[in-house]
């Protein structure tokens, strides 16, 4: 872990509420794995106050790449920033997805909602590199909750998209259209990312039919390295239940750990 | 050279920086940022006996250069923590305060008996003031009588010097800082946190999990800083100043007002080498003022 308070933005892409920066940090970049993120200073003033914690997208020659979705002040305000100023940030923060190796033969799917997908691609290429045969499920309300499509489609990913209201791929949710093509694809595991009623759906999907899961959550964080506490969620350990940190012992869980906010209520 | 000590007469610091209990975790999560051993001491987060779950989330919220939170004093009980945490602590040259909590009278005194066997601990803050344990922010802190038996009944029990932190929550936190010194308290913090809430105006339902929570952060500098003052003029115990402070400014402010030392909170998430920089600036300061002992510094104040 390492804080570097003056990081170059050497790139950035704007499509509509979504931004994808490139920062200049040999030493971050070259830590970072799949799944990890990063605490990002968005002001120097006390407004907002904390750091915003955002995915690594790729990590890459000393270049790491981050992609996010405009929510709130914090995240506008990182969106502001240009190509040529600096950002403090800490990071790699948090555990990743388990990587798997090719020799175990499996054959992944990767599933993004929205800005669910920023962690995937980082994701992605690192088991291609693996030699892991994947496929990326990758949708959004409209067609402007997907403007990652290209960038997969041009490194020859194999991907499937889905827009609800139709406006590019496949018409309905990525749950709806993972789900319909299980039938000539079949996941040894599955890597997701994205809201929480999709999550909780595929996890519903993975476990009916016994397919090892992962999830990437999201949480407000007060510092994003485990001393604040205040990032938790109810996660199982065995038949244990306890609030554990999603800075520290997350993002990425397994789908069996995770208590699902459906589940909670019954 | 500027001699930075402060000495609080039970406690000798190599200078008046500390960090706030619960945004410091147990120490060694800061290791990666900042070097332990520059600190005047640390204050680690808040310790019942037992293991506790603290609450549900959500339990922070962001507000107007502040934070609320509503975390629960989740921890891992004095056993564990003497276990498994203290070792690691024992090997840097500072004070290491532990921030002690309990649900009752009898489980502070148990905190307490129990810690007294450990080595390493250079002294007990002791936390009858955190709003988030008990609905609507109860706690001892909030009246003369029950800070009074439970800062008694710790002293009886400790070995160690207890430092008794305070609640702003209250009318008259000058009559509960008394109450405090009379009941044989070494020293005093001040202040815990505000007891806060925010509220969701697309779902109505308050932000935090908890409804209440305790707001910390640049926002309250002002209120504490004048209770530290007020205070300061009445009590003869030491006093450290907490609350908001995020440069060595902010902590001068405080020694000026009658703090002898201070302590670093919310500031160590936004930036977690704020504490060096605050000593660094205590230098600074002390060096352009011709100030060779940092002691003068405390209650200074001209009016």
């Amino acid at each position: 872990m390492h804080k570097e308070p003056k990081t170059l933005i050497v790139h950035k892409k704007i499509w509509g509420e979504y931004c994808l920066l490139g920062l200049q940090t040999e030493k971050i970049a070259h830590l970072a794995q799949p799944g990890q993120f990063i605490m990002v200073r968005t002001n120097q003033g006390f407004q907002p106050l904390l750091r915003r914690p955002i995915s690594i997208h790729s990590a890459q020659d000393g270049i790491l790449e981050i992609y996010f979705q405009q929510t709130g002040t914090g995240t506008r305000l990182l969106s502001q920033k240009n190509e040529g100023e600096y950002l403090d940030i800490i990071g790699p923060l948090g555990k990743g997805f388990r990587l798997i190796s090719s020799s175990e033969r499996e054959c992944a799917a990767l599933i993004g909602g929205g800005r669910g997908i920023a962690p995937l691609y980082f994701l992605a290429r690192k088991l291609r590199d693996l030699g892991v045969s994947l496929r990326i499920y990758y949708g959004g309300k409209t067609i402007e909750d997907i403007p990652l499509r290209q960038k997969f489609e041009e490194e020859n990913f194999d991907i499937l998209l889905s827009t609800d209201d139709g406006s590019f791929g496949s018409k309905g949710t990525i749950t709806d259209l993972f789900l319909s093509s299980l039938r000539e694809f079949s996941p040894s595991r599955i890597f997701a990312c994205g809201p929480e009623a999709m999550m909780a759906k595929i996890a519903q999907i993975a476990r009916e039919k016994d397919i090892y899961a992962e999830f990437s959550l999201e949480a407000f964080m007060g510092c994003g390295f485990g001393a604040c506490w205040g990032c938790v969620r109810k996660i199982r350990t065995g038949e244990k239940e306890d609030w554990l940190k999603i800075c520290e012992e997350g993002p990425v869980f397994a789908g069996e750990r995770i208590i699902w906010q459906e589940e909670e209520e019954f | 050279m500027v001699d930075l000590s402060v000495d609080l007469g039970f406690l000798k610091l190599k200078n008046p920086v500390l960090t706030a209990s619960g945004t410091f975790g147990y120490g060694v999560e800061f290791a990666p940022f900042v070097d332990l051993n520059k600190l005047g001491g640390f204050v680690v987060k808040g310790l019942y006996f037992n293991p506790r779950a603290g609450n549900p989330p959500p339990r922070l919220v962001e507000t107007a250069s502040g934070l609320i939170n509503a975390i629960g004093l989740q921890g891992i009980g004095v056993k564990r923590f003497s276990e498994e945490i203290l070792p690691q602590l024992r090997g840097f040259d500072t004070a290491l305060i532990v921030n002690v909590c309990g649900e009752n009278d009898e489980e502070y005194a148990a905190v307490v008996e129990y810690l007294d066997k450990q080595e390493g601990i250079a002294a007990y803050e002791l936390n009858i003031s955190c709003p988030n344990t008990k609905r609507e922010g109860r706690c001892p802190a909030l009246s003369p009588d029950t800070t009074h038996a439970v800062v008694r009944l710790v002293k009886e029990t400790s070995s160690r010097p207890v430092i008794t932190k305070l609640s702003p929550n209250v009318t008259d936190i000058v009559e509960i800082a008394l109450s405090a010194q009379e009941a044989g308290s070494d020293g005093l913090a001040l202040a815990n946190t505000f007891l806060a809430m925010a509220i969701d105006t697309d779902t109505q339902a308050p932000k935090l999990a908890n409804v209440f929570g305790g707001l910390s952060g640049p926002a309250i500098k002002p209120l504490t800083l004048r209770m530290v003052y007020q205070v300061a003029q009445r009590v003869h115990i030491p006093i450290v100043g907490i609350g908001g402070i995020t440069t060595g400014n902010d902590a001068l402010e405080y020694m000026i007002a009658g703090a002898s030392a201070i302590e670093v909170g919310t500031a160590n998430f936004v930036d977690p080498e704020s504490t060096e920089k605050i000593i660094l600036d205590l230098e600074i300061y002390c060096r352009n003022k011709g100030i060779e002992k940092i002691e003068r510094v405390i209650g200074s104040f001209k009016e």
